[in-house]
């Protein structure tokens, strides 16, 4: 199967169900001392369930603000953003974020912190169950070891293994990753992209992530979003990734469209909506 | 040039060999001590100042004697330092108790509510700038009983470094922290339990230590105008009263200790109980 180049029409590739995720002609403005202020400016978009979704596009270009809608930690000026027919209104445990500071509570260890997760989201749940997720999620980041350290004594690679245990423990609907590998050295990044793929293989969660990495987007999406340049950014092109699963990142660098769909990433970003540092 | 130590090389670990080399952390504040109670003691046998030398603390009946027998009890007021400094302290500790409790439930209340700080803060900023002297009078006319007044005067003293403390500390609480709490969707009491409190922990115990120390110096100001009470403040208002100069001193230089080790048993719990530090 070869990939389609989706240009700005979305959701050709959208099963015959209705769409799991929509973005309804999402606009967001802030208001400043200089007047309105338009970061984003009608989105138009759906997300299959299960679908693993990129963001990528310069910085100020409102991808965080994009993903912020999905959260509900920000609410859309106009339009509306809609999970299985209800338009989302707060922050609630169906839409999970992993955030871009990893947001652990330093005073407690990485068991604690999955275990507060899943008992604040789930109460109702047996304790013995509750604890049993903990540990199995914890397992499933190769932190069996270092359950019972503190977030302070941890590397900024198991803190994030542990922001993703916490994230996936609560089965959340959505996963919503704020960059979150950036911070990682690259060994430690493309463990954890493989690690992320492999968890969400058996969850199948719909996944969207911001990331500045085209490799990334390419090793884990299904579909990538490019975003223009603020102010009033838009959805610029949507591109398929169609390269099959299980992934392996050898063999889909050596697969001759992974260069097609990188020169095409890179054009994006870097001659049609290349970043103007005077703005 | 270059800089040589004035240690040998290769010298032996012995007792002495210690002595010598840790000197730079002892001696210093030996020799200022040490000078310091010289300086006095020439001032004072040269009748410069009319201060009893350091010495006549040991030298002279009345003092030597509460020196050496802190625990007499001949009943009334007339007894041990000791004893008149557990009766200041049990007033510090009711006091201070109800300082703590009620600063640390309105500061966290403040530094939730924005509103409710603004219409209270610039009370509490004027309050807090009356000192503890000028509360006595009007804790004696609130009051109209010494011991009631005394622990008010501690109270209204020291809630104020805690109570500020604490809403900054609960303001300081990380925006992340908030979010995760908002996308688990954490009940008000389990935030309160296992975010609040523990991330504001830091703010609050710094409040606490610069309360005792307050709460200290206010128990000595409210017993000194209390006459008939049992305690440190009185016994130097007494003694003074009675131009026993030596017991003022040996007064002061048993508060200061008191103050002191207070101070140190806040510092210390603060880094036994303060987490993720």
């Amino acid at each position: 199967m070869s990939a389609v180049i989706q240009s700005p029409v979305p959701d050709l590739g959208a099963p015959p169900t209705e769409a799991f995720l929509r973005f309804e002609n999402v606009s967001k403005v802030y208001p400043t001392a200089k007047g309105p202020y338009t970061v984003l400016d009608g989105i138009d978009m759906a997300v299959n369930q299960g679908e693993f979704m990129c963001v990528i596009g310069h910085s100020g270009c409102g991808k965080s603000t994009l993903l912020n809608m999905v959260s509900g930690f920000a609410t859309p000026s106009e339009g509306q953003v809609v999970l299985h027919g209800n338009t989302i209104t707060r922050p609630g445990p169906d839409r999970m974020v992993v955030f871009q500071g990893y947001a652990l509570l330093p005073w407690f260890t990485a068991y604690e912190n999955v275990y507060l997760a899943i008992d604040s989201a789930k109460p109702h749940l047996p304790e013995r169950e509750k604890k049993e997720i903990a540990r199995e999620h914890l397992a499933m980041v190769g932190l069996t070891e270092a359950a019972e350290k503190k977030i302070l004594q941890l590397s900024g690679g198991m803190k994030q293994r542990v922001a993703i245990a916490r994230a996936l423990a609560i089965r959340p609907e959505v996963l919503i990753l704020d960059e979150p590998f950036g911070a990682l050295d690259a060994i430690t990044k493309e463990e954890l992209q493989e690690e992320l793929l492999t968890i969400w293989n058996t969850q199948k969660c719909t996944v969207l992530m911001i990331t500045h990495d085209i490799d990334e987007a390419l090793f884990l999406a299904d579909r990538l979003v490019m975003m223009t340049n603020g102010p009033a950014a838009k959805i610029g092109e949507i591109m398929e990734i169609s390269f099959p699963r299980p992934r392996n990142r050898e063999e889909i660098m050596e697969d001759p469209l992974y260069y097609d769909l990188r020169n095409r990433a890179l054009d994006f970003l870097y001659s049609r909506f290349a970043h103007d540092d005077t703005e | 040039m270059v800089p040589t130590s004035p240690r040998r090389p290769g010298a032996t670990p012995s007792p002495l060999g210690w002595l010598t080399r840790s000197s730079g952390s002892w001696l210093p504040p030996l020799l200022g001590i040490g000078g310091f109670l010289l300086l006095w003691q020439i001032l004072s046998i040269t009748k410069m100042i009319a201060l009893p030398a350091p010495t006549s603390l040991f030298t002279e009946e009345r003092t030597r004697n509460l020196i050496l027998y802190p625990f007499y009890d001949r009943g009334g007021l007339d007894k041990g330092l000791f004893w008149q400094t557990m009766a200041s302290l049990g007033r510090v500790a009711q006091g201070y108790t109800l300082a703590a409790l009620v600063g640390i439930a309105v500061g966290i209340t403040i530094g939730l509510k924005p509103t409710i700080n603004r219409a209270f803060d610039p009370l509490f900023q004027f309050l807090r700038m009356v000192a503890p002297l000028a509360w006595v009078p009007i804790a004696l006319v609130l009051f109209q009983k010494n011991q009631p007044a005394a622990i008010f005067v501690i109270f209204i003293t020291a809630i104020w470094p805690i109570l500020i403390n604490t809403a900054e500390g609960v303001r300081q609480i990380p925006q992340d922290y908030r979010n995760v709490a908002l996308v688990l969707q954490m009940s008000n009491r389990r935030f309160f339990t296992k975010v609040l409190i523990p991330s504001a922990l830091p703010y609050i115990f710094t409040g606490l230590r610069i309360s005792i120390g307050l709460a200290w110096l206010a128990i000595i100001a409210a017993e000194i105008v209390m006459p008939g009470t049992l305690g440190i403040g009185f016994f130097i208002w007494d003694a003074y009263q009675q131009n026993y100069v030596g017991e003022i001193v040996l007064g002061v230089i048993w508060i200061g200790a008191i103050g002191l080790v207070l101070d140190r048993l806040m510092a210390w719990l603060q880094t036994r109980i303060s987490p993720g530090q």
